[in-house]
């Protein structure tokens, strides 16, 4: 038990996909004009990030393993995610229909979201077993969403803060992004 | 078969990488059927903000057509009688910049108007009947015609069709069942000032409330000088 709880807190803080290791962040920068938008984005990151570290598991263990076909692990995690992405696009499409249309072409983009692959071949590449790779993928879900909504709340203030003309729109987001990142720095020593 | 596949390689690449594809292709398959989304739920959310006057001052037959053609990617700033409120609620929906309303389609009136015809100039030609969208005049052939004032939405389309010009379009009265206070109005000096230099947050930038207290200072300090 203490250990699921080291790797969800080391994933969702210390080591955070988008502000320590610098993975996805083109959703980091890109969805993160509007709270809403943003915490529509963390919920389908989250569903489809958890689901494509299980499948990306079941993948390379019983399929890529025994036929010693290791090298084949970023191609086939490539194709499991984007049908993972595939098939939640359909999901929200036919439960939320509002949120489809908000998330727009960022839905599909989750297939090049780098956190997702990240995730899928530090799974392998850390010989997780499967609980543990779901709850890494989980929680570097939990981080990606957090840091998400966090820097979305912040960008909505500055929108309307009176910003110095030659930081104004995505520079100031940028210098913004590089000062969470300092803070999670902050989280090393934590786990 | 397994052993086969172990002792070639490159055959065993092959059917790993063919099997998933064929795998996760039957469950998009499924997917794909059981997911099925029928009709535009989107369509309906717009119909229902749209005002229902099925005036069709938005080139469009109705309301419901318009709201189509807005899911189809039309401006969302074609709808008079719905006036600003309305486009600020569509640019909500579809998250996008709310727009001013588009004049070539008709201007908001500040005031709901109701059409009343002069009923002893009316000839009963009936075609203010056929323009009404919302069946709102009575009448017959050669029969006095007149406005039900609850269903009229005010929307102007029987004005033209007149050949007598017999129809106002009249200001709804306010009546004791539906006056209510004036909304508040901004003061002066947020109107005047633009919403980037609002003090909505605290920043360390000058703003001209700050601006119009430096007169005040200089004053101080030659009063101080004189003094």
């Amino acid at each position: 038990m203490t250990d699921f709880m080291v790797i969800l807190i080391s994933t969702i803080l210390v080591n955070n996909f988008v502000l320590v290791q610098f993975l996805g962040l083109c959703p980091f920068m890109g969805v993160s004009n509007k709270l809403e938008t943003a915490i529509g984005m963390g919920g389908a990151t989250t569903f489809v990030l958890t689901l494509a570290a299980i499948c990306s598991y079941l993948v390379s263990n019983y399929i890529l393993v025994p036929l010693g076909l290791e090298y084949l692990k970023t191609i086939s995690f490539i194709l499991v995610i984007a049908v993972v992405v595939q098939f939640a696009k359909m999901f929200i499409e036919k439960t939320s229909p509002l949120l489809y249309r908000v998330l727009g072409v960022f839905l599909p983009l989750i297939t090049t979201n780098c956190a997702v692959l990240g995730v899928a071949l530090q799974n392998s590449a850390k010989a997780h077993t499967f609980v543990e790779s779901t709850l890494y993928g989980f929680g570097a879900a939990l981080g990606f969403s957090l840091v998400l909504i966090l820097f979305s709340a912040m960008r909505e203030r500055l929108a309307v803060a009176d910003v110095p003309t030659p930081f104004k729109g995505a520079a100031i987001g940028m210098i913004t992004a590089g000062l969470m990142s300092l803070a999670f720095m902050g989280f090393s020593g934590l786990v | 078969m397994f052993e086969l596949l172990i002792q070639n390689p490159f055959l065993g690449a092959l059917v790993a990488l063919a099997g998933l594809a064929l795998v996760f292709g039957a469950i998009l398959g499924y997917a794909a059927v059981q997911f099925k989304v029928e009709g535009d739920p989107i369509v309906d959310q717009l119909d229902n903000l749209l005002p229902q006057t099925q005036c069709g001052q938005c080139s469009f037959p109705g309301c419901r057509p318009y709201a189509e053609a807005i899911a189809n990617g039309d401006a969302i700033n074609k709808c008079p009688p719905g006036g600003q409120s309305t486009i600020n609620a569509i640019a909500d929906l579809l998250d996008v910049e709310a727009p001013t309303l588009d004049e070539e389609h008709g201007e908001e009136t500040e005031v709901k108007t109701v059409a009343y015809i002069r009923e002893d100039e009316c000839i009963g030609c009936t075609k203010c009947i056929q323009a009404c969208p919302m069946d709102a005049i009575l009448g017959a052939a050669k029969q006095m015609h007149t406005v039900i004032g609850d269903e009229c939405t005010g929307c102007d389309l029987c004005v033209e069709p007149c050949p007598v010009d017999c129809i106002d379009m009249l200001p709804v009265q306010t009546t004791l069942g539906d006056w209510k206070w004036d909304t508040p109005k901004p003061s002066h000096e947020a109107l005047s000032l633009k919403l980037t230099n609002l003090k909505l947050i605290a920043t360390d930038a000058s703003n001209p409330v700050e601006k119009d207290s430096t007169p005040a200072g200089k004053n101080s300090k030659e009063n101080g000088e004189a003094a």
